[in-house]
């Protein structure tokens, strides 16, 4: 490999084009104001070299137009620098809707991955090819950072929420998956690698992988385990909302706070639900931290999400 | 010698430690601060050494993943706390401020010797609160005591700049060093406290686990990182601005011209000191903050770069129609202008959301942050050590060897860190002890080129010192400079001047002053 000089990435997702260009665009300003720059003080270095100890130089004398130009010019340039890549972040932060979900979470120091039909991976991640893909990330422990190079993403990972990115993968190959956020002794190990392949060859794959459990089922039969059925079931005695059709629903607070039922929601008032107490129920839901790790976090709001709103929740009966 | 030496010099003026240690001359104390800041300077280059060293493989096999973390991490905070920020303006401070400043520095170094620390200088959380199994208290302890003397030496600037000017010296006769001082004091005294309750805050977390940054006790990492850049990004600026600073003074020198736009240099060091407090977000963007807050810091940052350019294109006009000499503070004049401009235009990348999202926590942003760092505050700070060399000792250093210095430490500079660009946009993360096999060759040429920077920074060492004992007596004004401290005689008497000096121009008034002098 001694010979190798890679001088740019692998293009493989459809941001790592758009990305490409406004990075083209700075470079081209980059060497106009390089090359102005040098140029002036190599010319000026040259042409005024002092030819004796006692030369004086011309009084300098002021040029506001100069002044003026050198400040507008730059500024109108950086101006529009600044909307493409907020534009450009825009699209970066903005899944769309078709995406499908997989769930991400970091922790010292590997990546445990989940697809939307339960199939598990450690330190790798097989996408198809021309399908949008949402990432949902959270840590178990420490802030990592979830870098694909060629897709041109990163993402903070972060213990106590949720982030989110997406991409669409161009071109099938193997890519590198690093931890870019500093997260202790062995950080550079905290590597994987994202394979992207041709739709029919990822069908084959999907069926080569163990016949993997929904991860609403096996949210259903921690709903019932964890004792949540006993009051967020029963039709008699109200202790706790019916949870069929919550998910995404705007939801009003004792202190009469409106917040949405997002994953954020869900995991909050799992962990802490003294924190956000729902209006009409005592607050008698104990807490779950230490309880459930995050992966059992994230098959628990998968089940709630997936109840409809008529269904009365079951647990894994 | 004209002038007639009427009081000894200050470094005549008392012999023996006591009156070194004791000293309240601010000649003095700035030795002091000179000789304890090289010798930061070369332990955190030491550190750097090791760290190039080891990425000369992919493996990273000359030390341990966790004693590679402490290296860097070392590597940082002796840099940023112990030379950077204190450099130019500490060998202007004052006496209690190098007592706290060497006493942070024992407990931060100390902390090194108990097996180190290895959260990186930045100690984001919770890795730093909770789970690093490293000397964090110490260390953050140090940092904190460090921060008094920053803000004595913020104070100490200010009221002296307020009170303390000579007859006729109006604030727009004020050399442009001084507004840069000043400007970097105003950081100082507003920014480090915010530093010192964060790094307070961390400490508290690990003793007493009060749950501040502790997601599963309702707190919010995140808001650390606020905390932290909201005094690291302005100490970015308080690293630069002081170097900004001895190049208004060393181009209108050697060029014999007086600057171009005095009012818009001096404005635009206030303007980034202003701007600069605003754009810490910027370090954030995909930390999690919101999609708003992180375009209000992407404009706020991009507005900082247009007083940074105002100060390139000044500089570069002085020299239009001047007379330049290749003196050796010239050279590294030059160096400062070019490397400064790299890293100030490469800083557009970062500060563009859509790009910082690629190159964010990458080598892009090692390499750009040592174009402004090295490329940029360490040249101003040699072009100054060269420039006031004569007048600090009395003696003149070889200018052949100097030359030489200069450039040597331009090309290993670049060779350094260009390639460390090109490894960021590839992809490879910092703060890795190793790295997949196609980054070698970068790497490679990025650890001859720090090899090469070795040279360029011993050399000085080398005849600077030897020129302490042989070089030739400079005489009060070799390089024919304006400027007051040109009119004593070097070194100067402990009281600076006989009779306070009246001040009658504006500085830098090189076409007439001239004939006065010669």
């Amino acid at each position: 490999m001694w010979f190798s000089l890679p001088l740019f990435p692998p293009v493989a997702s459809t941001y790592a084009h758009q990305e490409d260009l406004l990075f083209f665009f700075l470079l081209a300003v980059t060497l106009v104001f390089v090359a102005l720059i040098f140029g002036c003080i190599l010319f000026f270095a040259l042409r005024y070299r002092r030819r004796s100890p006692d030369e004086r130089a011309q009084p300098t004398r002021t040029y506001l137009p100069l002044e003026v130009a050198w400040t507008v010019v730059p500024l109108v340039i950086v101006l529009v620098i600044f909307v493409w890549g907020a534009q450009l972040f825009f699209t970066a932060m903005r899944p769309p809707s078709r995406a499908v979900e997989i769930t991400v979470v970091g922790k010292q120091w590997m990546w445990k991955i989940q697809h939307p039909d339960g199939t598990r991976e450690i330190n790798a991640l097989h996408v198809p090819v021309g399908t949008p893909i949402k990432l949902i990330l959270t840590s178990e422990d420490v802030i990592h950072d979830f870098f694909v190079p060629a897709f041109r993403m990163k993402r903070d990972v972060v213990p106590g929420r949720y982030t989110t990115t997406w991409f669409e993968a161009t071109q099938p190959g193997t890519y590198h998956l690093f931890c870019a956020q500093y997260c202790g002794t062995n950080h550079a190990g905290m590597i994987g690698s994202v394979v992207v392949m041709e739709r029919s060859e990822y069908e084959r794959w999907v069926q080569a992988q163990a016949s993997p459990v929904l991860p609403a089922s096996a949210g259903a039969i921690l709903f019932q385990r964890l004792g949540c059925s006993s009051c967020h079931q029963t039709n008699t005695a109200v202790r706790g909302p019916a949870l069929g059709g919550l998910f995404g629903q705007v939801v009003t607070l004792a202190d009469g706070r409106q917040v949405t039922a997002d994953m954020g929601f869900l995991r909050e008032h799992i962990l802490t639900p003294g924190r956000t107490p729902v209006v009409g129920y005592p607050q008698i839901m104990p807490t779950f931290q230490g309880q459930v790790s995050e992966d059992q976090i994230l098959e628990l709001i998968a089940y709630i999400r997936s109840l409809a709103r008529d269904e009365r929740a079951q647990g894994g009966s | 010698m004209s002038m007639v030496q009427t009081a000894p010099s200050y470094l005549e003026d008392g012999h023996g430690l006591k009156s070194w240690l004791l000293t309240l001359d601010h000649k003095r104390i700035a030795l002091l601060y000179l000789m304890s800041i090289a010798g930061f300077f070369f332990l955190g280059a030491i550190f750097a050494g090791l760290i190039r060293l080891n990425l000369l493989t992919p493996q990273g096999n000359l030390v341990q993943p966790q004693t590679y973390n402490t290296f860097f991490t070392m590597h940082g905070l002796i840099m940023i706390f112990f030379f950077l920020i204190p450099s130019i303006p500490g060998v202007l401070g004052n006496l209690l401020s190098w007592y706290i400043f060497i006493v942070g520095g024992l407990f931060t170094v100390s902390a090194a010797l108990f097996g180190g620390v290895d959260t990186g200088w930045t100690f984001y959380t919770p890795f730093s609160s909770i789970y690093s199994q490293s000397n964090v208290v110490l260390t953050v302890v140090g940092i904190f005591i460090v921060g008094f003397s920053s803000i004595l030496t913020g104070l100490n600037f200010i009221i002296t700049i307020h009170k303390m000017r000579a007859p006729g010296l109006t604030w727009f006769r004020l050399p442009l060093f001084i507004w840069a001082l000043y400007a970097t004091s105003l950081i100082f005294i507003l920014g480090t406290p915010v530093l010192a309750i964060s790094l307070v805050l961390v400490a508290l977390e690990r003793v007493f686990h009060l749950g501040i940054f502790d997601p599963a006790r309702g707190g919010d990492p995140i808001y650390f990182q606020h905390l932290f850049w909201f005094y690291s990004h302005p100490a970015v600026y308080v690293m630069i601005l002081p170097s900004m600073g001895v190049i208004s003074e060393t181009v209108t020198c050697f060029s014999r011209r007086k600057i171009f736009g005095y009012n818009a240099v001096a404005f635009s060091s206030l303007g980034i000191a202003v701007i600069g407090f605003l754009v810490w977000g910027h370090h954030m963007f995909v930390s999690g903050q919101s999609l708003y807050a992180g375009m209000a810091f992407s404009l706020l940052s991009f507005l900082v770069a247009i007083p940074s350019a105002i100060k390139v294109f000044n500089w570069t006009a002085t020299m239009y129609q001047g007379s330049i000499a290749y003196d050796t503070p010239m050279l590294y004049t030059f160096g400062f202008i070019g490397l400064f401009t790299v890293g100030g235009l490469t800083g557009l990348y970062l500060a563009a959301m859509g790009v910082d999202i690629h190159v964010h926590d990458t080598y892009f942003v090692i390499a750009h942050f040592h174009y402004i760092m090295v490329g940029g505050a360490v040249m101003g700070f040699m072009a100054g050590m060269h420039f006031w060399w004569p007048k600090i000792t009395g003696r003149l250093y070889p200018e052949t060897w100097g030359r030489l210095a200069a450039v040597i430490t331009f090309i290993g500079f670049n060779l350094t860190f260009f390639p460390q660009f090109i490894l960021g946009y590839l992809g490879m993360p910092r703060r890795y002890h190793m790295y997949p096999p196609e980054f070698q060759s970068l790497n490679v040429l990025s650890s001859a080129g720090a090899s090469i920077l070795a040279v360029g920074y011993l050399l000085p060492v080398v005849y600077l010192l030897w020129s302490l004992r042989y070089g030739p007596a400079a005489g009060a004004n070799p390089w024919r400079a304006t400027g007051l401290e040109w009119l004593t005689p070097s070194p100067p008497p402990t009281h600076n001047f006989e009779t306070p000096p009246i001040v009658q121009d504006e500085p830098y008034e090189y076409s007439t002053w001239e004939a006065e002098v010669a």
